[in-house]
Formats: structure tokens, C-alpha cells, sequence
């Protein structure tokens, strides 16, 4: 409490910060980081093949859909609400993006625009959902429970007797399926790391010009070093099986992409207030209820554009289409990943963390050959830790403040 | 800035009837008076929260209408609500940009700008005891957040700052601060509106102290000129001085 704001700059560099932050409750991304590792460390010693290059492409097409759900919800989580419709929302979206691609003439649109259709449906029906919670004040968990009941007799209508949609349209079906060249992986690790350190270069220098302590230097340059590492790594692994596949690429896209809404715009530093204090929002002159419609529009979105992913990797959209485990894994996903449920705390990262938490487990216990009770028996464990830790860590949180 | 004849019911509750107010630049004019006196009503209506159903306000000498708050951060009023209406998840920066964020045309935010511009601000009211500016709000303690509220209300080349009961949840050493602070507003030029239940507090920052009673204003008081009982009596006993639209302020009772 020394040091003054008005004395030049002592400001308490990054590992301090972060020392102070994991005594004050704000633990952030590690124990998912440090859960991962053990978890691999775990199927790797019961079974060989759960780190071959093979295995590893196949985790990461099957996450996919899961992940990009899972961030869409992110931000309806950071505002403090819930959307319960995401797992039926993704079937309509792949059912009208099947529905598009029917070379029977009437309906039939190119491949790319029944995709951009299908997310616009999700977008679409989330803003309409979202609407009653931000401008009656309907609670979220009621409106979107609705829509999970009401979406998935749309599925089961829109599929009726038939009972399976067939997708042969090759831009829809490699969404999931397409594997880039080896050197297009090479590429694409070059450009993601060579963006990367630009970026943290960008936002040193920035600060330099302001005349403000550029943080922590060496931090930074490990980070760009850890990012370029890992990228040409995977890639490395990939081309050794099919090559980096286009669903991993998907996933690397929106989590920049949505990272940077969330955190770099005006947009994103409202979702924070709103869930942080939307009372104080609403006095600072935001438009709360736009921000909530927004959110749930996201969601929407997202869910449209995982559901498209999921229909891709089955070729066909069926009466299961956005049921099952769907909306229970991406919402503890975003959870597991660090998210927290009581709003305003959480990161787009924690979708990706926690869905990679999910499906390494799925995998894993597939490959060993566990039954999938076991499945379903750890992932709950897991889901009441990570709860518990955040429910913990705001307890600290709240207690730091004196 | 000057009210003139104030009044304002809700359905068949006047809350005030007639009421005279002035605060002038560089002054702290405290607004006392007991619970329902009136005290947040009269706030409420500078502020553009509620508007007045008669009387005229006065700002800088022209006559203004303030139909919202919109209305009043225009005119350079700024409220530090008694509950902050800071969000604990986001840090002094965001805070104190909080739906004013500084950004280009992208919609990019502007971190380097904002945190100058708060560490300068913070600077300029002789703010020390914040660590760092890229804390969690959640993490300061009670004075540190009313300092963060009332710098994010100068921030904006503000000229009348309303203070509502800023010292009522704090200790000893976290009221000095603020007290503080508030003799540093005024210093600055601001005018200062200060409403609060503690009188000890009252009596080492005012300038001028306005009393309520039953929505009718009692008197204004000069601080040098008047003692703690004084007050006392015209908050619980005091009696309304105009008579039939004749001023006759600053009257003892």
C-alpha cells in the first residue's frame, strides 16, 4: 500500500500481479492447465495410442463442435445468465443447413451460404430468445428451457419419418472433414505464431509510446516462444496422420477472434459490467438490455455454427441431432474451463480449456475401453470441483476486498 | 448552480415543496436534514433522475432544464451514488471509463489512453493509497473505492460533483481520506454537494450547510457562523423561514 500512483510508475510487475491475484481467489486458467496435463499423463500410460497423431486429429474434429457451442455460451455465462437452447439450437441449424443442401431443386443453395443461413437461424433465434429476458425480464433459464423443448420438436418435425437427413454437399461436409496440406499446416502455424508475437509486440509498444512501463518483457517474449512452439508442434503431429485439420483451424479463428471482442472492444468491456454490476452499467449510460439480446444472439450463432460441425462429422443430420450429452458438455465446458456462473468472470479460452478437458476424458475412456458410465460418472466429479473452486475462489475474492 | 422554488410530489406525498438551494464554484455546501427530509429527492432532481413538478434551476446564471441524467453530465453534474455503482469484476481503469470508454474507430479500446488519463486524474486528487490502477475494484478497500468513484465523477471536466453520504460505510482513517478529497474538489474549483447524516464530518468540509425538514428547506447556515446544536435543532424542530415566497435564507431559526 506504499507505493503512490503519484510517485512515477510503480507498478507491480506481471509475476507479482499474478502471485496477488492467485492469493487474492483468481486462480484463472491453472488447475484446468495442470488437470489436463495429468489426465493425458493418465490415458497415455494405460494406452500407447492416445498421443499418436492419429488420435490427436480425431480429438481435435470431435471437440469442435462442442468448442465453438461452448464459447458462444461464454458470454451468455459472463452477463450472469444461463441459455439452456444451445444443444437444440445447434440440431436446427444443422437441420436447415442439411435442409438447404437437398439438390432437389426448390430450397437448394450453395454449400457456404446454407452454412452462413444456418448460423444466422441460430443467431437469429438466440436474439429472440434474448429478448424476453432483457426486455420483460423473463428468467433466462425459463426462456431458453422453453426453446430447448420447442427446438427439439422443430428437429423432430423437420426430420419427421424419414428419420435421418443425408449431407453430400462437399463445403458443409468439410467443415469437419477437410485436413490441410502439410504445408499449408506449416503455413498456418507460421502466420498464427508470427501474429501472435505481433500482437504482443503491438500492445508493448503501445504502452511505450504512453509513456507506461511496458510490463514484463521477458514474460512476454516466453509466451510468443511457448505459442510458436505449440503451434508448429501440432501441426508437426498433424501432418503426421491427415494433416492440421480444418475444424482445429475453426477453432483457433473464433477463439482469437471472440478473445479479442471480448477483452479489446467496447462491446466486451460492457458484457463484463453488465455481469459484474449491471446496475452500475445501467447508471454509466449502457444499454444493458442491447448487450443481453446481443449475447444470447452470439450464443445463438455460435451454437448454429457448431451444430453445422457436428452435422458435417455424421455426414447427415438425424432425430438426435443437438440432443444427448450437447448442452450439458458445452455448458461445463465453458464452466470447467473457469467461467463463472454467477457472471462477469470468465475468458473465451476457458470454452477451448474445458471442452479439451471433456473430450480427452471421452476419448480416453473410449480407447481404454472403459463403459460410458464411467464417462459420465467423472465428468460430473470433474464439473462439481471446478464449481466448487469458483464458488471458492469468489468467497476469497469477496474476502480480499476487506 | 441555484434552485429556485423547488417542489415535487409523488401522488399525494410531497416530498419537497418550495425549496431554495445554491451551491456556488469552489464551495462545499453540505445538505443535511433527517431521514425523509427530503435530502435524496432534492439530489435526484439535479441529477435528472426525477424531474421537478415546479421551480426553476439556475445554472451558471442561465436557466436550464435537466430532463435526465444525460441531460445533467452535459451541464458537468456528476453523482457518486452512495452505493458507488462501481462493478467489483473490472479494475480502477475500467471503471472509471466505465460507458465512456475510449476507443478508434474499430471499436478497439484505447488501454494506453485510458490508463494514463486515470493515473493522472488519481494524481491530481492526491490519491495515493491505490496500488495499482489495473486492480480488480473487488480488491480495494471501502475509502479506496469512494476515492475511485469521486475521481470517475471529476474525470469528465465536471463542475458540480453530488456526493451522497460518501463517508457512511467507512472507518476513521478511510473517512479522513475522503474528507480529504472532498476539500481537494472544492479547491480544484468544483462546486460540491455533500449529503450526509454524520455532522462531525459535516462540520470539518462545509462551506455552507443546507437543513431539511418535511421537504421544506429550514435555512442555509454559514459553517463559521454556526454551532453543532444549532443544526441539531433546525433537523429536528427547525421551521420553514419563507413565508408566501420571501426569501429570508441564511435567518437563524
Amino acid at each position: 500500500m506504499s507505493a503512490g500512483v503519484a510517485e512515477p510508475t510503480v507498478e507491480p510487475n506481471a509475476f507479482r500481479r499474478g502471485l496477488d491475484n492467485i492469493r487474492s481467489g483468481d486462480v484463472g486458467s491453472l488447475p484446468v492447465i495442470v488437470g489436463l496435463i495429468l489426465i493425458t499423463i493418465f490415458f497415455q500410460s494405460k494406452n500407447d495410442n492416445f498421443l499418436s497423431a492419429g488420435n490427436i486429429n480425431n480429438l481435435m474434429v470431435q471437440m469442435a463442435g462442442v468448442t465453438l457451442i461452448a464459447m458462444g455460451v461464454v458470454f451468455v455465462l459472463l452477463i450472469g445468465e444461463i441459455d439452456l437452447s444451445i444443444g437444440f439450437l445447434s440440431g436446427v441449424a444443422g437441420v436447415v443447413a442439411a435442409k438447404l443442401q437437398i439438390p432437389d431443386g426448390s430450397w437448394q443453395a450453395n454449400g457456404i451460404v446454407a452454412i452462413l443461413i444456418a448460423i444466422a437461424v441460430g443467431a437469429a433465434i438466440g436474439a429472440f430468445q434474448g429478448s424476453f429476458v432483457a426486455l420483460i425480464g423473463v428468467p433466462s433459464f425459463v426462456v431458453t428451457l422453453a426453446g430447448l423443448l420447442a427446438w427439439q420438436g422443430v428437429v423432430q418435425k423437420v426430420i419427421g419419418v424419414q428419420g435421418v437427413i443425408p449431407i453430400e454437399d462437399k463445403w458443409i461436409n468439410d467443415t469437419a472433414n477437410y485436413f490441410f496440406s502439410d504445408r499449408a499446416g506449416w503455413i498456418l502455424a507460421a502466420a498464427a505464431s508470427l501474429f501472435f508475437a505481433a500482437t504482443a509486440l503491438g500492445k508493448v509498444l503501445g504502452r511505450r509510446r504512453h509513456g507506461l512501463e511496458a510490463g514484463n518483457l521477458p514474460l512476454a517474449l516466453a509466451k510468443v516462444i511457448a505459442f510458436t512452439g505449440v503451434a508448429f508442434f501440432v501441426v508437426a503431429v498433424s501432418n503426421r496422420d491427415r494433416g492440421f485439420p480444418f475444424a482445429g483451424f475453426l477453432i483457433v479463428v473464433l477463439l482469437v477472434f471472440w478473445t479479442y471482442v471480448a477483452t479489446r472492444t467496447t462491446f466486451g468491456r460492457h458484457v463484463y459490467a453488465v455481469g459484474g454490476n449491471a446496475e452500475a452499467a445501467r447508471r454509466a449510460g449502457i444499454n444493458v438490455a442491447r448487450i443481453r439480446i446481443a449475447v444470447f444472439a452470439i450464443s445463438g450463432g455460435m451454437a448454429g455454427l457448431g451444430g453445422v460441425i457436428l452435422a458435417s462429422r455424421l455426414a447427415s443430420v438425424d432425430l438426435n441431432a443437438g440432443g444427448g450429452t450437447l448442452l450439458l458438455d458445452a455448458i461445463s465446458a465453458a464452466v470447467i474451463g473457469g467461467t463463472s456462473l454467477f457472471g462477469g468472470r470468465g475468458r473465451v479460452v476457458a470454452a477451448l480449456l474445458g471442452a479439451l478437458v471433456i473430450a480427452t476424458i471421452a476419448n480416453g475412456i473410449d480407447l481404454v475401453g472403459y463403459s460410458s458410465a464411467t464417462k459420465f460418472i467423472v465428468t460430473g466429479a470433474i464439473l462439481l470441483a471446478a464449481v466448487t473452486l469458483d464458488t471458492l475462489s469468489r468467497r476469497r475474492l469477496a474476502k480480499s476486498g476487506r | 448552480m441555484e434552485l429556485r422554488g423547488i417542489s415535487k410530489s409523488f401522488g399525494s406525498v410531497e416530498a419537497l415543496t418550495d425549496v431554495d438551494f445554491s451551491v456556488a464554484p469552489g464551495e462545499v455546501m453540505a445538505l443535511v436534514g433527517d431521514n425523509g427530509a427530503g435530502k435524496s429527492t432534492l439530489i435526484k432532481c439535479i441529477a435528472g433522475i426525477h424531474a421537478a413538478d415546479s421551480g426553476e434551476i439556475l445554472f451558471e446564471g442561465r436557466e436550464v432544464t435537466i430532463h435526465g441524467p444525460k441531460d445533467a453530465a452535459r451541464l458537468g453534474i456528476e453523482v457518486v451514488y452512495q452505493d458507488l455503482a462501481l462493478c467489483d469484476n473490472l479494475d480502477v481503469v475500467q471503471n472509471m471509463y466505465l460507458g465512456r470508454e475510449e476507443h478508434d474507430l474499430l471499436q478497439r479500446l484505447r488501454e494506453p489512453v485510458m490508463e494514463q488519463r486515470t493515473r493522472e486524474t488519481l494524481a491530481g486528487l492526491s490519491v495515493t493509497t491505490i496500488r495499482s490502477v489495473r486492480q480488480q475494484v473487488a480488491g480495494l478497500s471501502g475509502g479506496q473505492r469512494q476515492s475511485v468513484a469521486v475521481a470517475r465523477a471529476v474525470m469528465w471536466n465536471s463542475r458540480l460533483v453530488l456526493l451522497d453520504e460518501p463517508t457512511a460505510a467507512l472507518g476513521v482513517a478511510q473517512t479522513r481520506q475522503v474528507l480529504e478529497l472532498v476539500k481537494r474538489l472544492a479547491e480544484k474549483g468544483l462546486g460540491v454537494v455533500l449529503i450526509s447524516h454524520n455532522l462531525h464530518d459535516v462540520f470539518e468540509v462545509a462551506d455552507r450547510i443546507t437543513v431539511l425538514r418535511l421537504g421544506r428547506d429550514i435555512g442555509v447556515y454559514e459553517r463559521a457562523q454556526t454551532t453543532q446544536q444549532e443544526i441539531v435543532h433546525a433537523i429536528t424542530a427547525g421551521v420553514p423561514t419563507k413565508v408566501a415566497g420571501v426569501a429570508e435564507n441564511g435567518a437563524p431559526v
